[in-house]
């Protein structure tokens, strides 16, 4: 009986959190004119591709696009390099003044000064609105630091490096030859956390970049998706004779069922490799969990 | 001594986490300081004359200043009440037995937390167009009547909530679930011997070993009641439901960066941290006295 009603739930909360992406996918693949009228449910109403045919034909979510994937690689290549070597050394027990660089990487997870004092300084040393302002911005997460920090400490035994630097070895050899091979498992898991953040934000862009040549996906989304910005542009509406009026009708549904298609297009690439690293992201909320 | 000799690379190695910190965290700290001034970017943050409190009594006499909190407040609190959620999600997952059904319904519940923030709120927005939107599609075929829901003040906490809950509930699950996983198998069976049922042994058993995480979650939790999140609300909001989504973060933008009123947004943004800071120090202190669990 317990189980019958555990199963039972657990299908109603699966179509609860699959439904919702579900029907993007048959809303896109559908006529428009169907979705909109509220005939689609289950499956796709009169299966076409136009609306992706569309979507590709836009070329701000081309460079969008390009954009993020720029981003997203050298933003998470920045984000590495400016944390895994700090979580390791934070990691040593015996370090001279350890407690005091644990506390200063602490005091900004509880106080921050604000969107204006930060802004002020992007301004001030001329990062506001350039093509590299999304890679430096957003180095480092502490909470990240944390979590690596905790790795090193729990899982790599500090007996390793110091034979290591009985044996002669500088502290740089210990890093870079013993401690990063056998921090791979929590280097794949943090490169995974920050390309999903970096995919996946817009605040930062919205504040600091203006330049339509950099904006990223998710500001292009946004753009089309929430302030409606008119898509299929190039087309005179002006003066419409019956014919032209129902065409731009035809238009209004068309812009309709890109949305659908667009929302699958930038959320496919995370949804589809999701499963596959699934794994690490879990790792990364165990390992955090862990007291350090 | 070789140990000693070239201890300067292990700080070198933290070099460059330690001054990007400097400047993108403890800068701003300082530029804190043009809360209490009349910020001008000709004078700069230095020169710019002391005003003490002037910017913090205009917020707090600023006509919206009520409503403005009281937004902020109820999404903040509706939301913490979702908090068991999670939870019980775990318990419940904990609890099944065909590993492979499991496994896919942890699969399906993470999901929803790769989707972007622009994503769901346009998810939301389409769904809930009085006239083509998927929810009224579904209301109006079960016989009901449909309305738009975004341009309701009255639902709009709603809407920011439960869209929260879609894509965090299952995520959230999975630091309970380790917890779980922790508890020792010994346990279980002195349970099972005293002849307990299963809803026995998770009171009894699962829950207790929950606490500690569900304490220490909790007050990260309230230590954030103030600081509700900008990203969403600003894409949600529009002319009709200002009145419902007017909160601290919008306002400290739209007075910030869109105005340029820097001393007057950052004041507000104090405001707001400070409030933060003694809850959570609170919350951590109520907790350890009665809990003996804290954050520290």
């Amino acid at each position: 009986m317990f189980d019958f009603c555990n199963v039972f739930i657990m299908l109603v909360l699966i179509i609860i959190m699959a439904y919702p992406l579900y029907f993007i996918v048959i809303a896109s693949l559908s006529d428009p004119y169907k979705v909109i009228n509220g005939k689609v449910y289950l499956w796709p109403a009169d299966f076409t591709l136009d609306s992706y045919i569309n979507v590709f034909r836009e070329s701000s979510i081309w460079k969008g696009y390009y954009n993020t994937i720029r981003y997203t690689f050298w933003g998470t290549l920045f984000n590495l390099a400016l944390t895994i070597p700090a979580a390791y050394i934070l990691s040593k027990k015996k370090l001279a003044g350890r407690k005091f660089l644990s506390f200063y990487f602490l005091i900004p997870m509880y106080f921050s000064g604000g969107l204006v004092p930060t802004y002020l300084l992007v301004n001030n040393i001329g990062l506001m609105n350039k093509p590299y302002t999304l890679i430096f911005l957003g180095g480092i997460s502490i909470y990240n630091l944390i979590v690596t920090r905790i790795f090193f400490q729990t899982s790599i035994p500090e007996e390793l490096y110091e034979s290591a630097s009985m044996d002669g070895a500088s502290h740089f050899r210990v890093f870079f030859q013993i401690a990063m091979p056998l921090a791979k498992p929590i280097i794949a898991v943090m490169a995974l956390y920050y390309a999903v953040a970096h995919w996946n934000s817009y605040f930062n862009a919205l504040i600091y970049i203006s330049n339509d040549a950099y904006q990223p996906l998710q500001i292009v989304l946004r753009n089309i998706l929430i302030n409606n910005q008119m898509l299929l542009v190039g087309m005179d509406t002006s003066a419409l004779s019956a014919d032209e009026a129902l065409a731009a009708a035809r238009r209004q549904y068309m812009a309709q069922g890109m949305k659908y298609a667009l929302i699958f297009v930038s959320s496919a690439p995370l949804l589809v490799a999701y499963p596959f690293v699934q794994k690490h992201f879990v790792k990364g909320v165990m390992i955090g969990s862990l007291k350090g | 001594m070789k140990v000693i000799r070239n201890d300067w690379q292990l700080y070198l190695l933290i070099l460059p986490a330690v001054v990007y910190v400097f400047i993108f965290h403890y800068i701003p700290m300082y530029g804190v300081q043009i809360a209490f001034k009349d910020f001008s970017t000709r004078l700069g943050i230095w020169n710019s004359p002391w005003v003490g409190f002037k910017h913090f009594i205009r917020f707090v006499t600023y006509p919206n200043f009520k409503k403005i909190i009281w937004n902020t407040l109820s999404i903040t609190l509706y939301n913490l009440m979702t908090y068991p959620i999670p939870i019980i999600l775990a318990l419940l997952i904990n609890e099944l037995n065909n590993q492979r059904f499991r496994k896919v319904v942890q699969m399906v519940s993470y999901a929803p937390h790769f989707v972007s923030t622009v994503v769901v709120c346009s998810m939301l927005i389409l769904f809930t167009d009085n006239n083509n939107g998927l929810f009224n599609h579904i209301i109006r075929a079960l016989g009901g009547t449909g309305s738009d829901w975004l341009s309701k003040p009255s639902l709009f906490p709603s809407l920011y909530v439960w869209s929260s809950v879609w894509q965090s509930a299952g995520w959230s699950t999975i630091i309970f679930l380790a917890a779980l996983a922790g508890v020792s198998p010994e346990l279980y069976e002195a349970a099972y011997m005293d002849g307990a049922s299963r809803l026995q042994i998770i009171l009894h058993v699962n829950i207790p070993a929950l606490a500690p995480t569900i304490i220490t979650m909790f007050i990260m939790r309230v230590g954030q009641i103030m600081s509700l999140g900008f990203e969403k609300i600003y894409l949600l909001q529009n002319s009709l439901n200002l009145d419902a989504s007017q909160v601290i973060s919008t306002y400290v933008y739209e007075m910030g960066v869109r105005n340029g009123q820097f001393s007057y947004a950052s004041a507000i943004d104090l405001f707001n941290t400070v409030i933060n800071i003694l809850l959570l120090l609170v919350v951590n202190k109520i907790s350890q006295r009665s809990a003996g669990v804290g954050i520290w």
